[in-house]
This record gives C-alpha cells, structure tokens and sequence, in this order.
C-alpha cells in the first residue's frame, strides 16, 4: 500500500495531460460550445440551447447515415476479422518466407488513405479501371458511379484490401506467441486442426483479436478520406457515411451549431462501444 | 489571443466546471484515501472511483440524449435521473 502513498507520480502525468488538454480537450470543449449556439460566421453567436441535438436526434438524415454506418463497420468486421484470422493461420512460423509475408501483409497499411481511395477509384472505374472492365467483361451490369449496390461492393472491397493486414498482423503475433509445447500436448492428446484451433490458438488469441475488433471498429467506425475519394457519398447518399455527412453539414452547409451536435453524438458512439471493448479485454486479462 | 474564438457561453462553462471540480474533487479523495477503493460491483466488473465517474458521466449524457430523442424539453427529468444513476453507480457499481 505504501507504493500508492507516493503522490509524485502525478509529475509524471503533467507533459502528458498538457498534450491531450491542447489537441483534444480544448478543441472538443469548443465543439461543445457551438452545439448551444447557431452562427452565421463573423465570430458571432446566438443561443440556441439544445435545439440542435433534439433536431439531430430526430433528424431522418441522421438515423440513415447512422444505419449506413453501422452496416458498413458490421460487414467489414464480419469479414476482416475471420478473414485475417484465416490468413494469419496459413502464414508460415519459422523460415525465409516469413519476412517477405510481412512485407506484403504490411504494404496495404503503408499506403495513404487518400492514395487508396484514388487507386481503388481508378482501377474500379467501368471504362478503364482493370476491375470495372473485368466484371463488365465476365457480363455484370457493374457501375459504382451510377449503381448504390456497386459503389457498396466497391466501398467494402477497398477497406477489405487496406485493413485486413492489420487484423493478420496482429493475429499472427498471437499465434507465434504460443509455445510449442501446446502443440506437443495437442498432438500427444490426438487433437486434430480444429480442435487445436478452438481450444489452443483462438482462446491465446483473444487479447489481439480484442484490439484489433476494437481498432477496426473505430477506425472503419469514422472512415471519411478513402470513402469520400471513391465514392464521394453516392450515388445520391448511398454510401454518405457519418464522417461524409458530418462534414458535408459543416463546411457544405456552413451549419456549424447542429453540426457540433452531431459531433458530440458520434464521439459519445464511438467513446461506449470503446469503453465496453477495453472492459472486455480487461476482464480477459484478469481471466 | 482571447478566447472568443472558443464561443464561450455561462451553461456550457458551467458544465465543464463540474466535469472539471468532479475530476479535482476526485484527486483529493484519491490523496486523502489512496487506492482507488477498488471493488466487483454488481456489473461484475472490478472498478476504481475513477471508473465509476466516468460510467456515471457517460451513462448520464446517453440519459440526456435519450430524454431529448423521446421527450424533448425541458430537461429536470433526466437530471433527477441522471443523479440517481450517479448514487446508484457510486453505491453499487
């Protein structure tokens, strides 16, 4: 108990809280300031009360960006999750191929998220890029500029390519952390692949897999550049995500008062699922 | 440089200042009792004082928000609320 006594640690914590306090704190306490207010520019501010977030909360617009955003950040992790799993377990664990499928999982996530929504914009293009001319050639009626089911496969298939490595990544750090002498049990045991699977390397790869849910989520969860390159929230608002639509009310509107509120409540999302994800993986810590 | 570009108004300084004297009251609690009074509350969940604020901030802004979505204004109820919550949080959580 003496340890906790010791108050000098607070010290430490100062450089630290003085950071957050200037790139996260005062900005998000200025955000809360204009969610009361309306402005029509020109610092100039009127009190508004919470009008704003009645009318968010009400809003239709927002419920369907909302529901976008959900079924968008559900089907990622329902693929890439199994998928790097499923990678991750085919990767070699001794040898000279292991270095080289670390570089080719890690390339997708060296590319800029602005880079990747061009690419993926170009090369799914129905006239020139490679995709679009292959579906159109094997006889799909593909379009991801004019058709919403399209411009979702695309969406989807893009954010697969640049984010799958990360769940592999941190998959296979689980799965080379496990010592032998688990498998040697298994295999004494007669345990066969699934077997060792289920009760070996998923249960040792719990923690990781956590962190990566739990970073995929909030990364596709506020998805904005690769999304809006490619798609540019169409066609109409097929694919106008959170992130789209928040920024098209700020700065496409100039509506700054509902657009703060709209903020507030997209961080109080994304702070809840977060907290029960880093609950979760505490409590399987202390398991 | 001022802090009019921050669009200050008295409701919202008071907010913070709540959030802000809760956080500071904590910090004298935590030098007057050190450890946290960690416990398993009924959640099942082992929590600190510090967690139990911020499940109580949390859960009263989704109070708040909540009561704005199906009822509107004004807001005195999901205050009562949100203050029950808190007790309940501190006292069972």
């Amino acid at each position: 108990m003496n340890k906790t006594v010791n108050q000098k640690a607070w010290l430490f914590v100062v450089p630290v809280v003085l950071l957050v306090a200037f790139n996260a704190i005062i900005p998000l306490m200025t955000v809360v300031n204009y969610s009361v207010q309306e402005t029509f520019g020109d610092n100039t501010f009127f009190w508004a009360g919470v009008l704003w977030f009645e009318q968010v909360l009400n809003s239709e617009r927002f419920h369907d960006s909302l529901m976008r955003q959900i079924i968008f950040t559900a089907t990622i992790l329902a693929i890439e999750v199994p998928l790097g799993v499923a990678i991750a377990l085919t990767m070699p664990r001794k040898g000279v191929w292991v270095p080289v499928c670390l570089v080719l999982m890690a390339l997708p996530l060296l590319i800029p998220w602005n880079v990747v929504g061009a690419m993926w914009n170009i090369f799914a293009l129905p006239e020139i890029g490679l995709l679009g001319r292959m579906l159109n050639g094997i006889g799909f009626d593909y379009n991801f500029t004019r058709q919403p089911e399209d411009a979702w496969f695309t969406l989807i298939l893009m954010d697969v390519w640049h984010w799958t490595s990360l769940v592999v990544l941190l998959s296979y750090a689980g799965l080379v952390s496990i010592p032998d002498a688990y498998y040697q049990a298994a295999k004494i045991d007669g345990a066969g692949g699934w077997a060792i699977f289920r009760h070996i390397q998923l249960p040792k790869m719990k923690r990781v897999l956590t962190i990566a849910i739990l970073l995929r989520f909030m990364d596709s969860f506020m998805i904005y550049t690769e999304a809006v390159v490619l798609t540019g929230g169409g066609p109409g608002n097929s694919t106008t995500l959170l992130s789209i639509d928040l920024v098209k009310i700020a700065l496409g509107q100039f509506d700054l008062g509902p657009a703060a509120a709209m903020s507030l409540i997209y961080f109080l999302i994304i702070l809840l699922v977060s907290w029960v994800f880093y609950t979760l993986m505490m409590r399987n810590e202390q398991q | 440089m001022g802090l009019s570009w921050m669009a200050w108004t008295w409701p919202t300084a008071a907010f913070f200042a709540f959030v802000f004297g809760s956080i500071a009251a904590m910090a004298v609690w935590e030098i007057r009792s050190p450890g946290g009074g960690p416990r398993h509350g009924i959640l099942g969940l082992d929590t600190t004082r510090g967690d139990r604020l911020f499940i109580t901030l949390l859960g009263s802004a989704y109070i708040f928000l909540a009561w704005l979505a199906f009822m509107g204004t004004p807001l005195w109820g999901p205050l009562v609320i949100s203050l029950v919550y808190a007790f309940a949080v501190f006292r069972w959580v």
